[in-house]
């Protein structure tokens, strides 16, 4: 209990914890903040790590465990560092019945990733989603937040290409 | 805003918008967004300049969904009523020049199609119609006109009364009365009441809630609000799904213009209602879409469900009595009090009331939104507005209600869609999600992705949903291989009755729905499986 007392600092000095910090103060530091703190933490810093997870319930003076259950709950989190550049495939049910299988296993094949994996240099993350709700133009591939419909393997791979290709030159 | 004000201003946008020669609507939900309209619409803007149309003749915006997503982008000319379909950016001049003569039928789609023709539009009256980022437009369209005049001239009471005759049923899938929901909340006692709008429209190949927020977001607030007031509370929640970012940013947008102008918060059209919504992200649990859940992840929790009774209507959010209603039926509210309840009693079948919004997905020709009276045949949404299944293949099976629904064949598709109907046939109303299948689906393989996807989505505080499921998706598994016994199907069988009549919430409790469904109607693609099996065969 003594260490909930003493104000508490975030873990460094970066400015994104200030962004946290914010979220919760606009709730109160109430415990019922905790998942817009994570939507927050997850949004500046691409993962949830434990000094992000400690620092946000030691705030809202809720036990590491509650935090650690939701982080972990929810799909949308992530505890993983990120690649550079991250491929979402949609496998709602429109996709999976227009291809979305075809897709994921063409990504297998070809860049030796499956979902929830990222390649071994760290350029690109694949995750599936469950659905974006664009089931019109199924099956839909969101490549670095930007979303492209009726997608063939032949033009994901394209894409995923360009993308790779892209941070090479960086 | 005071109840004049709002007239006045209504009245000053519909004279302004009469006033320009031609409007050009652009799409601008998600679907079309992905699609780039966002360029397409400054490209069209430019070609208006170019061809030296002034801002005051040929206005140029973005408007919500226009229903054919399939067929994107859209892009509409009125009051012409000339659409246009998979607009490129190359099309931007032609589309200009023509404005006032014929239209360019390369690129042009038949408004008058039986998937337009046929819907009836209650919900979405201004999707497609409106910008819904501009606050005025919505007033135009008697946007909050309900809002104040209930305030004004009725009593909560009288309100409930109206939603009562209205004859609405919840529309996020389980139909429960809407009117009778509200009244248990007017009078449930125990501490301020809340008003939540589950906006968690978790069920994968279902984009109606989404698009209903990205097209008309006030509509939504205006119907939490008038809910607020007929139930006696102050304050309101939207929880959202985090994987819709377009709906939340327009919800936010929404918000923050009703509240500047005196239509939400403090004081609301000048009289001493106050209420207050404040929006939560969902993290991605579909479970979050059943109601307690859904109340847990507000409170900063887990979602995982509690048993009921109590209901939340008693003992909701944070202990207090809670109003919980999805999207679609507060879409509702605003037109029910304007009308009347007793002509959207007039609509649709005896028992199920008013216009149901379906997202038509999978392998149809017409992929999109529609909004169909109740009672309308599944043949007449899936073959005449829905335009049947590309590429000359045959239809197979058409699912609805997602995980928690069935898979409804060609024999049945004369059924009429109403909330009793769908259940009698094994599958269920749910949110509104229509997937189309042919011929190439086998059904045993959507059985045990929708199992796949209820054994992740378990939130595993029930054993027979958490063990149930994984079970049922092993056994799914050997089918699929074509190595099952007749055993592993009667076992298959039994699992389906006990995780349905034993599990904690929903979710669990519907999780068979698509194994019993396609059990009930493709068995003979089950027995197949077991054909391919020496050892079952010699069984048999």
């Amino acid at each position: 209990m003594i260490a909930y007392l003493k104000k508490l600092e975030p873990p460094s000095s970066e400015k994104r914890w200030k962004i946290i910090a914010a979220t919760m103060r606009k709730l109160g530091n109430e415990r019922h903040a905790l998942i817009e703190a994570l939507h927050s933490l997850q949004q500046s810093f691409g993962y949830l790590d434990s000094a992000g997870l400690t620092y946000v319930a030691a705030t809202l003076k809720l036990p590491l465990s509650q935090a650690y259950g939701a982080a972990t709950f929810y799909n949308h989190f992530t505890m993983k560092p990120q690649g550079e550049h991250a491929c979402v495939v949609c496998t709602g049910t429109a996709c999976y019945i227009k291809g979305a299988p075809q897709l994921v296993r063409s990504i297998a094949a070809r860049q030796a990733v499956k979902p929830g994996e990222t390649t071994a240099d760290g350029r690109l993350s694949i995750l599936t989603a469950r659905c974006f709700g664009a089931c019109g133009l199924a099956p839909v591939i969101v490549i670095d937040g930007e979303v492209t419909g009726r997608v063939t393997p032949e033009v994901l791979q394209q894409k995923l290409e360009a993308v790779i290709a892209c941070s090479l030159k960086s | 805003m005071l109840a004049e004000e709002l007239k006045t201003l209504a009245a000053q946008q519909r004279e302004a918008q009469d006033a320009i020669a031609a409007t050009v609507n652009v799409c601008g939900a998600a679907g079309c967004q992905s699609l780039d309209s966002e360029t397409l619409k400054k490209a069209l803007a430019q070609a208006a300049l170019a061809q030296g149309y002034s801002p005051a003749r040929c206005s140029v915006r973005k408007v919500g969904c226009l229903g054919l997503c399939g067929a994107g982008p859209l892009v509409s000319v009125e009051p012409a009523g000339i659409l246009y379909q998979r607009v490129q950016v190359s099309d931007a001049e032609e589309i200009m020049a023509c404005l006032g003569g014929q239209p360019v039928e390369r690129i042009r789609l038949d408004a008058g199609l039986p998937f337009f023709a046929r819907q009836k539009r209650i919900v979405l009256e201004n999707s497609g119609r409106i910008d819904p980022e501009r606050l005025e437009d919505y007033i135009a369209a008697d946007g909050y006109l309900a809002l104040s005049t209930v305030l004004s001239e009725r009593t909560p009471a009288e309100v409930i009364g109206e939603i009562q005759a209205s004859g609405l049923r919840g529309r996020g899938g389980a139909g429960y009365p809407t009117g009778l929901k509200w009244s248990t909340v007017a009078k449930a006692v125990g501490g301020p009441k809340i008003v939540v709008c589950n906006a968690d429209e978790g069920d994968p190949g279902a984009f109606m809630d989404r698009s209903v927020l990205e097209s008309d977001p006030h509509r939504v607030l205006e119907g939490m609000a008038i809910a607020a007031y007929a139930v006696g509370a102050q304050e309101g929640y939207i929880y959202v799904r985090a994987e819709y970012p377009l709906a939340v940013d327009r919800l936010k947008a929404a918000l923050r213009h009703a509240e500047r102008q005196g239509l939400l918060g403090n004081e609301i059209c000048g009289t001493h209602f106050q209420f207050r919504i404040s929006i939560r992200l969902g993290a991605g649990a579909f479970v979050c879409g059943e109601e307690t859940a859904l109340l847990a992840s507000i409170e900063g929790k887990r979602g995982t469900p509690r048993p009921r009774p109590p209901y939340p209507a008693e003992s909701g959010l944070w202990g207090r009595p809670t109003l919980i209603n999805n999207v679609e039926t507060y879409a509702n509210i605003a037109p029910i009090m304007r009308n009347g309840g007793a002509w959207f009693a007039g609509i649709g079948t005896e028992r199920s009331k008013g216009t149901k919004v379906f997202a038509l997905a999978g392998t149809i020709q017409n992929a999109g939104l529609i909004e169909v009276p109740m009672g309308i045949t599944l043949r007449d949404i899936v073959f005449e507005m829905g335009g049947g299944i590309p590429d000359g293949r045959r239809f197979k099976a058409v699912q609805t209600g997602g995980p928690s629904g069935g898979c409804i064949p060609e024999s049945l598709l004369d059924t009429a869609v109403d909330y009793e109907t769908l259940t009698k046939l094994g599958s269920i109303m749910g949110s509104g999600g229509m997937i189309v299948m042919d011929e190439k689906s086998s059904m045993v393989d959507v059985a045990r992705y929708f199992m796949e996807f209820s054994m992740t989505e378990s939130c595993g505080k029930c054993a027979p949903c958490r063990a149930g499921t994984a079970q049922m998706y092993g056994l799914l598994g050997r089918f699929a291989e074509s190595n099952a016994t007749s055993a592993d199907l009667e076992l298959l069988e039994s699992l389906c009755d006990l995780v349905r009549h034993t599990s904690l919430c929903g979710l669990g409790q519907s999780a068979p729905n698509p194994v019993t469904s396609t059990l009930r109607y493709f068995r003979p693609e089950y027995e197949a499986a077991l054909g391919a099996n020496p050892a079952a065969a010699g069984k048999a």
